[in-house]
C-alpha cells in the first residue's frame, strides 16, 4: 500500500454519495484560488468556490461541476462536502442558459440592492461553469 | 335492538370508511418507502458534516465566534416541522405538545413553521408565528432548507433571536418516531465533544493539526450555516418519513377497527334477521291455527 500514488476520495452531496473511490490527483477551485491535491497533502479545510473539479486516476480524467461546499483533506483521505455537484451529462444546459440570462439581466438592472447583486453574480458564475463544462463534453 | 335496515346502513358506511382508510394506508406506505430512501441517502452527508464540524470545534479549542455564543436577545427561534395534512395519529400533536411542555416560554418563542398543522395549533395557543414554509414539506429540497436556514441565521445575526431550536420528529424506524427538540445555535463546543468521545478510531485524525484556508474563523463562518442547513434538510426528510410512517400506522389501526366494527355489526344484523324471521313464522303459525 505504501507506494501507491492514490488516495481515497469521497464526494458527498445532500442527496447522495456523488463519488467514492481512489484518485491520484484532484484539482478544484477554492475561495483562495485553485488547488491540486496529491497523496500526502497536509491536512487542510478549505471552502469551495464554483469551478470545475478534475479527478485524475490511471491517466483518466473525470470532470464535474462543483459549485459550493467545502473540502476536508485528512491524512489518508479527502472528503468533499458539496451542496451541489454534477457530472457533465447531468447538467441541464437549457436551465443553465436561462439562469445565465436571468442573472445578467439582474446585474444590468440598477434597482437591485447589494445582496441581490452578489447573489446574481454567484448565479451567473454557477451557470457559466455549468455551460462551460457541458459544452466541453460535447452536449 | 336496532332495526335491520339501520344496521345495514351503518355497516355500509363503515365499509366505505374502511375502504378510504385502506387506500390511505397504501398511499402512505408507498410514500414512506420513498421518503425513507431519501432520508437514508441524505444520511452520509449529514454524518460527515456532523463529524467535520465537531472535530473542527474540538480542535479549534476556545475559539470565540458569534455562532458559538448566545445572543443577548431573550427570544428563541423555533423551526417547527409538522405536516400539512392530518389523519396521522399523534404525529402533529406530539410536536406541538413537545414545544408547549419545553422550557421555552410562550412569550419568548418565535415560530418558523414548516407544515400547516403545527402552525395552526401553535397560533391558536398564542405563539408568535413569524414565517410559514408549509409548502416545503410536500417535497423537501436542499434549497428550501437553505432558505429557512438563511432566514433564521439572519434573525440571529441581527440579534432578533438569541438561540435557534429545531423541533421535528426523528425517524428511528418504521414504527418508532421520536419527537425531538434540538438546539441549532449557539453550538455548544463541549457538548459536541462529549458526544463524540466514543469514537476512538478517529483519535489519530483528532491529533493531526488542521490547517484552515482561509482562517479558522472565516471557515467557521462559511461552514456553520452549511451545517445548519444540512441539519434542517435532514430534519425535513426525516420528518416526512415519520409523517408517512405515522399515517400508515394510524390508517392501519383505523382499518382494523373498522374490520372489528363490521364483524360486530354483521353479527347483530344476522341476529336481527333471524329474530324477524322467527317472529314472522310465529305469526304465520298463529294465524293458521286461528283459522283452523
Amino acid at each position: 500500500m505504501a507506494d501507491t500514488k492514490t488516495f481515497n476520495l469521497q464526494i458527498v452531496t445532500p442527496d447522495r454519495i456523488f463519488f467514492q473511490g481512489d484518485a491520484e490527483m484532484i484539482e478544484l477551485k477554492t475561495t483562495e484560488g485553485d488547488i491540486g491535491v496529491f497523496k500526502d497533502h497536509i491536512p487542510l479545510t478549505a471552502i469551495i468556490a464554483p469551478g470545475i473539479l478534475k479527478i485524475t486516476n490511471n491517466g483518466e480524467v473525470k470532470e464535474a461541476a462543483l459549485l459550493s461546499g467545502f473540502l476536508e483533506i485528512l491524512q489518508d483521505k479527502v472528503i468533499i462536502l458539496a451542496e451541489s455537484c454534477e457530472w457533465p451529462d447531468e447538467i441541464d444546459i437549457n436551465r443553465a442558459n436561462e439562469a445565465k440570462i436571468r442573472a445578467e439581466r439582474r446585474l444590468k438592472g440598477t434597482d437591485a440592492g447589494q445582496i441581490n447583486t452578489t447573489r446574481a453574480e454567484m448565479a451567473l458564475r454557477r451557470s457559466l461553469i455549468r455551460i462551460e463544462l457541458a459544452e466541453k463534453s460535447g452536449h | 335492538m336496532a332495526s335491520m335496515r339501520e344496521i345495514k346502513r351503518r355497516k355500509g358506511s363503515i365499509q366505505s370508511t374502511q375502504q378510504i382508510t385502506k387506500a390511505m394506508k397504501l398511499v402512505s406506505t408507498v410514500k414512506l418507502q420513498r421518503a425513507k430512501g431519501r432520508a437514508e441517502s441524505s444520511k452520509p452527508y449529514f454524518d460527515y458534516m456532523y463529524d467535520t464540524v465537531s472535530s473542527m470545534l474540538a480542535k479549534s479549542g476556545n475559539i470565540s465566534h458569534p455562532y458559538l455564543q448566545a445572543g443577548d436577545s431573550p427570544k428563541k427561534a423555533i423551526i417547527v416541522i409538522t405536516s400539512n395534512r392530518g389523519l396521522a395519529g399523534g404525529y402533529n400533536s406530539n410536536i406541538t405538545k413537545l414545544i408547549r411542555n419545553s422550557d421555552i416560554k410562550k412569550e419568548d418563542a418565535i415560530i418558523y413553521a414548516v407544515g400547516r398543522k403545527g402552525k395552526e395549533t401553535l397560533a391558536r395557543y398564542g405563539y408568535e408565528v413569524k414565517a410559514d414554509y408549509s409548502e416545503v414539506i410536500n417535497e423537501p429540497m436542499y434549497k428550501d432548507a437553505a432558505e429557512i436556514g438563511a432566514a433564521v441565521l439572519e434573525a440571529f445575526s441581527n440579534n432578533e433571536v438569541g438561540e435557534i431550536y429545531l423541533a421535528y420528529t426523528r425517524f428511528k424506524n418504521t414504527v418508532t418516531h421520536i419527537p425531538s427538540l434540538i438546539k441549532l445555535l449557539p453550538i455548544d463546543p463541549n457538548m459536541e465533544k462529549s458526544s463524540k468521545e466514543e469514537s476512538e478510531a478517529n483519535s489519530v485524525e483528532a491529533l493531526t493539526l488542521m490547517n484552515y484556508e482561509p482562517s479558522a474563523e472565516e471557515a467557521l463562518d462559511m461552514i456553520i450555516p452549511k451545517y445548519m442547513n444540512s441539519l434542517i434538510y435532514g430534519a425535513l426528510v426525516e420528518a416526512l418519513a415519520s409523517e408517512n410512517g405515522a399515517r400508515m400506522q394510524a390508517m392501519d389501526s383505523a382499518t382494523n377497527n373498522a374490520e372489528e366494527m363490521i364483524s360486530d355489526l354483521s353479527l347483530s344484523y344476522n341476529r336481527a334477521r333471524q329474530s324477524s324471521i322467527t317472529q314472522e313464522l310465529t305469526e304465520i303459525v298463529a294465524g293458521a291455527s286461528a283459522i283452523n
